[in-house]
């Protein structure tokens, strides 16, 4: 049976970034410049992309404007007929290089921060000066006409000025702000125990939050990510395995989710051989997880299995060793401990920096 | 606002955001140029189909209110 078509397209246009944060999702090994997909593939990708029927492309990185083709890529995509996401975090992109996007069509941008405090954010950034950059990116994309949606990933470092991090992009002129508590995937994994924050803290986040929303309704939308921690039910990841959505590595692998090669059992498909549609249809990572047909007992016959799909699978495999497990995020999970104790490789306070030839040294999240 | 020829429809989209239009917001949102006012839209809405302009103000008005409260339109 042909699946029906997805909606999103997340390209992962490289790995490089000039930030080195903690709580990256990228994999601990990280693709070089030397290894990534050239411009004119791209170009097919977001051709192919459309024709498939994806309305939206996440044009995202690590840093996507570390790529020098970034302005092309941005107009491939829109004359492809996608809406154009730019997500940055703003570091190394210069004003007229902005300018340009907007003229090449670019739809939106999401700006992410660290933090409102710049010593704090520089340091979470691993690199002075990332704060005040990101600040006047967020000055030009409004004066660009552009609509801006602040993305600040939580952690235990800045869950106490959530509240303040709303208000500062209320005043950069955001139209959308995300607060998203981290997701432990790759170099978040990593450093899971030092990122963490306490159960307090995280249970009062929720209350923050809603007060901003009811606050600021009609000034700004505020998205929230809940964390998986003390969550009753898992998140719906992904929409659903191959339901709504393909992320491509900077390398040309098809992914269903962007943490998917941290599962070893799973064969990936890249887009130098096949097409976006071949992928979509016929290539067995996607297919191993899609619909509902592969799960176990509690999923299998749960009521909400076609709300959360079990959840998240490369979570279900990192903390209980079985991708194919219900996601531990759920109360209903045999493996539930294991979401709030991490195994012992990941019991590190000693945050690590992104960088590259870290994976050789690590025990987790090799390709 | 696009076309989504996949799936047969018009879309609304914003990041993370796929609104499906029914053919009156299709209609209302053709219109919104950034040049025209709400006055001059609603008179051609109720001109090319002939109906009531204080109703058409009306819908008009809900379907750009409910808009701009999820900013994804500026008024």
């Amino acid at each position: 049976m042909r699946p029906p078509p997805p909606i999103g397209l997340l390209a992962e246009l490289t790995h490089r970034c000039p930030l080195r944060c903690p709580y990256c999702s990228n994999p601990v090994d990280l693709a070089r410049r030397s290894a990534e997909l050239d411009t004119d593939t791209w170009r097919r990708v977001f051709r192919e992309a459309a024709d498939l029927g994806i309305l939206h492309v996440h044009l995202s990185g690590g840093e996507p404007t570390a790529r020098a083709d970034i302005v092309e890529l941005t107009r491939a995509a829109t004359e492809a007929g996608l809406y154009t996401n730019l997500i940055t975090s703003g570091v190394g992109l210069k004003q007229d290089r902005l300018e340009a996007l907007a003229t090449a069509g670019l739809d939106h941008l999401q700006l992410s921060v660290q933090d409102v405090l710049e010593t704090e954010a520089d340091r979470v950034a691993g690199r002075r000066g990332a704060h005040a950059e990101n600040r006047s990116v967020a000055g030009w994309t409004v004066a660009a006409g552009l609509p801006l949606t602040i993305n600040a990933v939580i952690h235990r470092g800045n869950i106490g000025r959530i509240e303040a991090i709303i208000d500062e992009a209320v005043a950069l002129g955001a139209r959308r702000i995300e607060i998203a508590h981290a997701q432990y995937y790759g170099w978040g994994l990593l450093n899971r125990a030092a990122l963490l924050p306490e159960r307090e803290e995280t249970l009062l986040a929720r209350t923050v939050v809603e007060r901003a929303q009811a606050r600021l309704e009609g000034a700004i939308v505020i998205d929230y990510v809940a964390p998986d921690q003390f969550a009753r039910h898992p998140k719906p990841c992904m929409s659903g395995w191959g339901r709504r959505f393909i992320v491509v590595t900077p390398t040309g692998r098809a992914l269903p989710c962007h943490a998917a090669e941290s599962i070893p059992s799973l064969e990936f498909w890249t887009v130098r051989d096949r097409s976006l549609g071949d992928i979509w249809e016929r290539s067995p990572a996607f297919a191993a997880f899609r619909g509902t047909e592969w799960m176990r007992e509690p999923c299998a016959s749960c009521p909400r299995k076609e709300v959360d799909f079990g959840g998240c699978r490369c979570q279900a495999h990192a903390l209980t060793g079985d991708a194919s497990n219900t996601d531990p995020a759920c109360i209903w999970s045999p493996g539930r401990d294991a979401i709030r104790s991490a195994p012992p490789a990941h019991r590190r306070k000693q945050v690590v920096y992104r960088k590259y030839g870290q994976a050789r040294q690590s025990p987790v999240n090799r390709r | 606002m696009r076309e989504d020829p996949a799936r047969g429809r018009f879309v609304l989209l914003a990041p993370e955001r796929v609104f499906d239009t029914n053919p009156t917001a299709v209609e209302v949102l053709r219109r919104c140029d950034g040049e025209r006012t709400f006055a001059a839209i609603v008179d051609d809405l109720a001109t090319a189909f002939n109906a009531d302009r204080m109703r058409v103000a009306a819908d008009a008005a809900a379907l750009l209110g409910e808009l701009a409260t999820k900013r994804m339109v500026e008024l």
